[in-house]
Protein backbone atom coordinates (compact mmCIF):
# COMPACT_ATOMS: atom_id res chain seq x y z
CA UNK A 1 0.00 0.00 0.00
CA UNK A 2 3.03 2.06 0.90
CA UNK A 3 0.76 5.44 2.27
CA UNK A 4 2.53 8.53 3.21
CA UNK A 5 1.18 9.20 7.05
CA UNK A 6 3.55 11.61 9.37
CA UNK A 7 6.28 10.95 10.57
CA UNK A 8 6.36 12.43 13.86
CA UNK A 9 4.63 10.17 15.86
CA UNK A 10 5.41 6.75 17.78
CA UNK A 11 3.39 4.05 17.34
CA UNK A 12 3.15 1.89 20.23
CA UNK A 13 1.58 -1.23 20.17
CA UNK A 14 -0.79 -3.01 22.46
CA UNK A 15 -2.43 -6.41 22.40
CA UNK A 16 -6.00 -4.67 22.34
CA UNK A 17 -6.62 -0.75 23.03
CA UNK A 18 -8.47 -2.23 26.67
CA UNK A 19 -4.80 -2.67 27.54
CA UNK A 20 -4.38 1.00 27.47
CA UNK A 21 -4.59 2.54 30.95
CA UNK A 22 -5.42 6.28 31.61
CA UNK A 23 -2.02 6.46 33.19
CA UNK A 24 -0.24 5.17 29.90
CA UNK A 25 -1.85 8.83 28.64
CA UNK A 26 -1.37 10.93 31.15
CA UNK A 27 2.38 10.05 31.54
CA UNK A 28 2.88 10.57 27.88
CA UNK A 29 2.04 13.75 28.37
CA UNK A 30 4.11 14.15 31.32
CA UNK A 31 6.68 13.46 29.36
CA UNK A 32 6.16 16.50 26.59
CA UNK A 33 4.16 14.59 24.37
CA UNK A 34 1.99 17.32 22.43
CA UNK A 35 -1.10 14.99 21.57
CA UNK A 36 -1.59 11.25 21.98
CA UNK A 37 -4.55 9.17 19.50
CA UNK A 38 -5.59 5.43 20.44
CA UNK A 39 -6.88 3.68 17.39
CA UNK A 40 -8.90 0.14 18.22
CA UNK A 41 -10.98 -2.07 16.35
CA UNK A 42 -14.56 -1.22 15.29
CA UNK A 43 -16.89 -0.69 18.37
CA UNK A 44 -18.70 -4.55 18.57
CA UNK A 45 -15.81 -6.11 16.89
CA UNK A 46 -13.50 -6.49 20.14
CA UNK A 47 -11.92 -9.69 20.26
CA UNK A 48 -11.87 -9.38 23.92
CA UNK A 49 -15.67 -8.10 23.39
CA UNK A 50 -15.10 -4.41 25.42
CA UNK A 51 -11.68 -3.60 25.49
CA UNK A 52 -12.16 -0.77 22.86
CA UNK A 53 -14.97 0.23 24.46
CA UNK A 54 -13.06 0.57 27.86
CA UNK A 55 -9.97 2.31 26.12
CA UNK A 56 -12.70 4.71 24.75
CA UNK A 57 -14.10 5.54 28.24
CA UNK A 58 -10.21 6.18 29.79
CA UNK A 59 -9.96 8.42 26.52
CA UNK A 60 -12.87 10.45 27.93
CA UNK A 61 -11.38 10.55 31.53
CA UNK A 62 -7.68 11.51 30.26
CA UNK A 63 -9.62 14.58 28.03
CA UNK A 64 -11.47 15.67 31.38
CA UNK A 65 -8.31 15.45 33.47
CA UNK A 66 -6.20 17.17 30.68
CA UNK A 67 -8.95 20.24 30.64
CA UNK A 68 -8.16 20.38 34.23
CA UNK A 69 -4.38 20.46 34.38
CA UNK A 70 -4.47 22.89 30.92
CA UNK A 71 -3.14 20.98 29.02
CA UNK A 72 -6.27 20.63 27.09
CA UNK A 73 -8.62 17.81 26.62
CA UNK A 74 -9.07 17.92 23.07
CA UNK A 75 -4.95 16.83 22.33
CA UNK A 76 -6.56 13.23 22.66
CA UNK A 77 -8.79 11.31 20.87
CA UNK A 78 -9.81 7.87 19.96
CA UNK A 79 -10.46 6.59 16.47
CA UNK A 80 -12.29 2.88 15.30
CA UNK A 81 -11.36 1.31 11.78
CA UNK A 82 -11.12 -2.09 11.06
CA UNK A 83 -7.52 -4.27 10.66
CA UNK A 84 -8.05 -3.72 6.66
CA UNK A 85 -8.79 0.04 6.22
CA UNK A 86 -4.66 1.04 6.18
CA UNK A 87 -5.80 4.32 4.20
CA UNK A 88 -8.07 4.73 7.05
CA UNK A 89 -5.23 4.69 9.51
CA UNK A 90 -3.02 6.60 7.20
CA UNK A 91 -6.00 8.94 7.06
CA UNK A 92 -6.38 9.27 10.86
CA UNK A 93 -2.85 10.16 11.51
CA UNK A 94 -3.05 12.72 9.04
CA UNK A 95 -5.91 14.47 10.89
CA UNK A 96 -4.69 14.06 14.32
CA UNK A 97 -1.13 15.51 13.09
CA UNK A 98 -3.29 18.88 11.95
CA UNK A 99 -5.11 19.08 14.77
CA UNK A 100 -2.15 18.65 16.79
CA UNK A 101 -0.06 21.07 14.58
CA UNK A 102 -3.07 23.68 14.53
CA UNK A 103 -2.95 23.20 18.79
CA UNK A 104 0.82 23.99 19.29
CA UNK A 105 3.50 22.22 21.78
CA UNK A 106 1.96 21.15 24.85
CA UNK A 107 2.37 23.72 27.48
CA UNK A 108 4.22 20.77 29.40
CA UNK A 109 7.00 20.78 26.59
CA UNK A 110 7.14 24.13 26.86
CA UNK A 111 7.40 24.46 30.57
CA UNK A 112 10.18 22.23 30.50
CA UNK A 113 11.71 23.30 27.68
CA UNK A 114 11.82 27.08 29.19
CA UNK A 115 13.06 25.19 32.26
CA UNK A 116 15.71 23.59 30.61
CA UNK A 117 17.29 26.69 28.67
CA UNK A 118 16.81 28.49 31.96
CA UNK A 119 18.94 26.00 33.39
CA UNK A 120 21.63 26.41 30.96
CA UNK B 1 -16.84 -2.04 52.46
CA UNK B 2 -16.13 1.81 52.78
CA UNK B 3 -16.98 3.54 49.66
CA UNK B 4 -15.44 6.85 48.91
CA UNK B 5 -16.06 9.15 46.26
CA UNK B 6 -12.88 11.04 44.44
CA UNK B 7 -12.43 14.37 44.90
CA UNK B 8 -12.49 16.92 42.31
CA UNK B 9 -9.24 17.12 41.18
CA UNK B 10 -9.48 21.48 41.39
CA UNK B 11 -10.32 21.38 45.02
CA UNK B 12 -6.88 19.46 45.40
CA UNK B 13 -4.95 21.83 43.41
CA UNK B 14 -6.40 24.42 46.18
CA UNK B 15 -6.02 23.08 48.97
CA UNK B 16 -1.65 21.74 47.98
CA UNK B 17 -0.58 25.06 46.19
CA UNK B 18 1.28 26.24 48.85
CA UNK B 19 3.42 22.94 49.67
CA UNK B 20 6.24 21.81 47.70
CA UNK B 21 6.94 18.44 48.49
CA UNK B 22 3.88 16.46 48.53
CA UNK B 23 3.46 12.63 48.92
CA UNK B 24 0.00 11.20 47.41
CA UNK B 25 -0.38 8.30 49.56
CA UNK B 26 -3.01 5.56 48.86
CA UNK B 27 -4.81 2.53 50.48
CA UNK B 28 -4.57 -0.65 49.26
CA UNK B 29 -8.14 -1.75 51.15
CA UNK B 30 -11.73 -0.45 50.53
CA UNK B 31 -10.35 3.08 47.96
CA UNK B 32 -9.00 0.36 45.54
CA UNK B 33 -11.58 -1.61 45.28
CA UNK B 34 -13.66 1.45 44.47
CA UNK B 35 -11.52 2.59 42.54
CA UNK B 36 -10.49 5.79 43.83
CA UNK B 37 -7.87 5.98 46.56
CA UNK B 38 -5.28 2.75 44.92
CA UNK B 39 -2.27 2.18 43.37
CA UNK B 40 -3.84 3.43 40.16
CA UNK B 41 -5.83 6.54 41.70
CA UNK B 42 -2.10 7.61 43.00
CA UNK B 43 -0.28 7.62 39.80
CA UNK B 44 -3.22 9.45 37.64
CA UNK B 45 -3.27 11.99 40.60
CA UNK B 46 0.51 12.42 40.89
CA UNK B 47 1.04 12.44 37.63
CA UNK B 48 -2.16 15.54 36.68
CA UNK B 49 -0.58 17.33 39.71
CA UNK B 50 2.76 17.33 38.41
CA UNK B 51 1.29 18.60 34.82
CA UNK B 52 -0.86 21.17 36.58
CA UNK B 53 2.14 22.68 38.63
CA UNK B 54 4.72 22.13 35.56
CA UNK B 55 2.70 24.14 33.05
CA UNK B 56 2.36 26.50 35.31
CA UNK B 57 6.52 27.22 35.40
CA UNK B 58 6.35 25.96 39.60
CA UNK B 59 7.48 22.48 39.57
CA UNK B 60 7.05 20.70 42.59
CA UNK B 61 8.29 17.62 43.94
CA UNK B 62 4.95 15.09 43.88
CA UNK B 63 6.01 11.11 44.83
CA UNK B 64 3.38 8.39 45.30
CA UNK B 65 3.26 5.85 47.89
CA UNK B 66 0.59 3.28 48.21
CA UNK B 67 0.04 1.33 51.66
CA UNK B 68 -1.48 -2.02 52.62
CA UNK B 69 -3.69 -0.14 55.06
CA UNK B 70 -3.60 3.26 56.21
CA UNK B 71 -5.51 2.35 59.60
CA UNK B 72 -3.11 0.47 60.99
CA UNK B 73 0.08 1.46 62.73
CA UNK B 74 2.74 -1.37 60.98
CA UNK B 75 2.14 -0.44 57.30
CA UNK B 76 2.09 3.57 58.58
CA UNK B 77 5.28 3.40 60.07
CA UNK B 78 6.73 2.40 56.90
CA UNK B 79 6.43 5.84 55.45
CA UNK B 80 8.11 7.15 58.91
CA UNK B 81 11.62 6.77 57.86
CA UNK B 82 10.80 9.37 54.58
CA UNK B 83 8.09 11.53 56.39
CA UNK B 84 10.53 15.04 56.61
CA UNK B 85 10.92 14.60 53.03
CA UNK B 86 7.46 16.24 52.49
CA UNK B 87 5.57 19.10 53.32
CA UNK B 88 1.95 17.20 53.04
CA UNK B 89 0.55 14.33 52.53
CA UNK B 90 -2.60 13.69 50.37
CA UNK B 91 -3.99 10.59 51.39
CA UNK B 92 -6.51 8.98 49.59
CA UNK B 93 -7.40 6.71 51.58
CA UNK B 94 -11.04 6.55 53.60
CA UNK B 95 -11.59 9.56 56.75
CA UNK B 96 -10.23 6.98 59.18
CA UNK B 97 -7.00 6.02 56.79
CA UNK B 98 -6.88 9.88 56.75
CA UNK B 99 -7.22 10.58 60.42
CA UNK B 100 -4.91 7.45 61.58
CA UNK B 101 -2.08 8.99 59.34
CA UNK B 102 -2.38 12.59 60.48
CA UNK B 103 -2.58 11.64 64.33
CA UNK B 104 0.71 10.01 63.00
CA UNK B 105 2.48 12.37 61.77
CA UNK B 106 1.12 15.55 64.17
CA UNK B 107 3.35 17.91 61.97
CA UNK B 108 3.06 17.09 58.40
CA UNK B 109 -0.34 18.74 57.12
CA UNK B 110 -2.93 16.12 55.56
CA UNK B 111 -5.51 16.56 52.89
CA UNK B 112 -8.01 14.54 51.96
CA UNK B 113 -7.99 13.35 48.19
CA UNK B 114 -11.32 11.44 48.98
CA UNK B 115 -14.73 12.12 49.70
CA UNK B 116 -16.07 8.87 52.20
CA UNK B 117 -19.58 8.17 51.69
CA UNK B 118 -20.75 5.31 53.34
CA UNK B 119 -20.45 1.13 54.13
CA UNK B 120 -21.35 -0.35 50.62
CA UNK B 121 -21.06 -2.70 47.98
CA UNK B 122 -20.46 -2.92 44.51
CA UNK B 123 -23.81 -3.27 42.80
CA UNK B 124 -22.38 -3.23 39.48
CA UNK B 125 -19.87 -2.14 37.40
CA UNK B 126 -19.08 1.24 38.29
CA UNK B 127 -22.03 1.15 40.68
CA UNK B 128 -21.99 1.78 44.41
CA UNK B 129 -24.67 1.58 46.63
CA UNK B 130 -24.92 1.82 50.80
CA UNK B 131 -26.02 -1.44 52.51
CA UNK B 132 -25.08 -0.47 56.66
CA UNK B 133 -24.58 2.13 58.64
CA UNK B 134 -22.97 0.97 61.60
CA UNK B 135 -25.84 1.29 64.00
CA UNK B 136 -23.96 -1.51 66.55
CA UNK B 137 -26.65 -3.85 67.00
CA UNK B 138 -27.40 -5.63 63.97
CA UNK B 139 -31.07 -6.56 63.02
CA UNK B 140 -30.78 -8.22 59.69
CA UNK B 141 -31.69 -11.91 61.15
CA UNK B 142 -35.15 -10.69 61.60
CA UNK B 143 -35.20 -8.25 58.17
CA UNK B 144 -34.43 -11.06 56.25
CA UNK B 145 -30.95 -10.08 55.47
CA UNK B 146 -31.93 -6.48 54.03
CA UNK B 147 -31.41 -3.80 56.64
CA UNK B 148 -34.48 -0.93 57.00
CA UNK B 149 -31.81 1.14 59.19
CA UNK B 150 -29.67 1.39 56.07
CA UNK B 151 -31.69 1.32 53.38
CA UNK B 152 -35.17 2.65 54.56
CA UNK B 153 -35.01 6.96 54.63
CA UNK B 154 -37.43 7.08 57.74
CA UNK B 155 -35.24 3.74 58.91
CA UNK B 156 -39.02 2.67 59.84
CA UNK B 157 -38.18 -0.67 61.95
CA UNK B 158 -41.95 -2.03 61.30
CA UNK B 159 -42.20 -1.17 57.71
CA UNK B 160 -43.58 -0.41 55.35
CA UNK B 161 -44.91 3.68 55.64
CA UNK B 162 -47.54 4.98 53.93
CA UNK B 163 -44.81 6.35 50.81
CA UNK B 164 -44.24 3.12 49.68
CA UNK B 165 -45.67 2.68 46.38
CA UNK B 166 -44.82 -0.56 43.53
CA UNK B 167 -41.98 -1.07 45.48
CA UNK B 168 -40.41 2.13 45.35
CA UNK B 169 -39.47 4.47 48.05
CA UNK B 170 -41.21 8.08 48.10
CA UNK B 171 -38.08 10.00 48.38
CA UNK B 172 -37.16 8.78 44.71
CA UNK B 173 -38.64 6.33 42.02
CA UNK B 174 -34.89 4.88 41.91
CA UNK B 175 -34.68 3.90 45.41
CA UNK B 176 -36.25 0.63 46.09
CA UNK B 177 -38.69 0.44 49.29
CA UNK B 178 -36.34 -1.38 52.07
CA UNK B 179 -39.46 -3.19 53.36
CA UNK B 180 -40.91 -4.24 50.11
CA UNK B 181 -37.78 -6.01 50.10
CA UNK B 182 -38.02 -7.28 53.18
CA UNK B 183 -41.47 -9.09 52.41
CA UNK B 184 -40.38 -10.38 49.24
CA UNK B 185 -37.27 -11.87 50.98
CA UNK B 186 -39.29 -12.90 53.62
CA UNK B 187 -42.22 -14.70 51.37
CA UNK B 188 -38.89 -15.96 49.36
CA UNK B 189 -37.43 -18.19 52.63
CA UNK B 190 -41.02 -19.16 53.83
CA UNK B 191 -40.92 -17.03 56.79
CA UNK B 192 -43.45 -14.35 56.37
CA UNK B 193 -45.48 -15.25 59.85
CA UNK B 194 -41.91 -12.98 60.84
CA UNK B 195 -43.33 -10.33 59.14
CA UNK B 196 -46.37 -10.48 61.75
CA UNK B 197 -44.41 -9.61 64.90
CA UNK B 198 -43.41 -6.31 66.09
CA UNK B 199 -39.99 -5.22 66.58
CA UNK B 200 -39.33 -4.12 69.64
CA UNK B 201 -37.60 -0.57 70.18
CA UNK B 202 -34.35 -0.44 68.79
CA UNK B 203 -31.27 0.65 71.15
CA UNK B 204 -29.80 3.62 69.16
CA UNK B 205 -27.26 3.54 72.55
CA UNK B 206 -24.90 1.86 69.82
CA UNK B 207 -25.50 3.93 67.24
CA UNK B 208 -23.51 7.34 66.71
CA UNK B 209 -25.50 9.10 69.11
CA UNK B 210 -24.14 7.62 72.14
CA UNK B 211 -20.96 9.88 71.05
CA UNK B 212 -17.92 8.19 69.37
CA UNK B 213 -17.40 3.96 69.52
CA UNK B 214 -14.54 1.94 70.55
CA UNK B 215 -14.86 -1.77 70.01
CA UNK B 216 -12.01 -3.12 73.14
CA UNK B 217 -11.42 -6.93 73.31
CA UNK B 218 -9.83 -8.10 76.03
CA UNK B 219 -9.16 -11.14 75.32
CA UNK B 220 -7.14 -10.06 72.07
CA UNK B 221 -5.14 -7.54 74.02
CA UNK B 222 -1.28 -8.44 74.98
Amino acid sequence: MRLKIPANFRIIRVPCTGKVDLIHILRAFEKGADGVYVVGCMEGDCHYNEGNFRARKRIEQAAKILDKVGVGGERVKMYNLSSGEGPLFAQYSIEMDAKIKELGPSPIRVAKQKQKKDAA
Amino acid sequence: MIIVKKKPIEEIIEEVRDFGRILILGCNECVTVCEAGGKKEVEILASALRMYFIARGNEKVIEEKTLERQCDHEYLEEIRKNIDDYDAIVSLACGVGVQFTAEKYLTTPLIPGVNTVCLGANEDRGLWTERCQACGSCILARTGGICPVSRCAKRVMNGPCGGSTNGKCEISKDVDCAWQLIVDRLKALNKLDDYEKLAPVKDWSTDRAGGPRTVTREDVKI
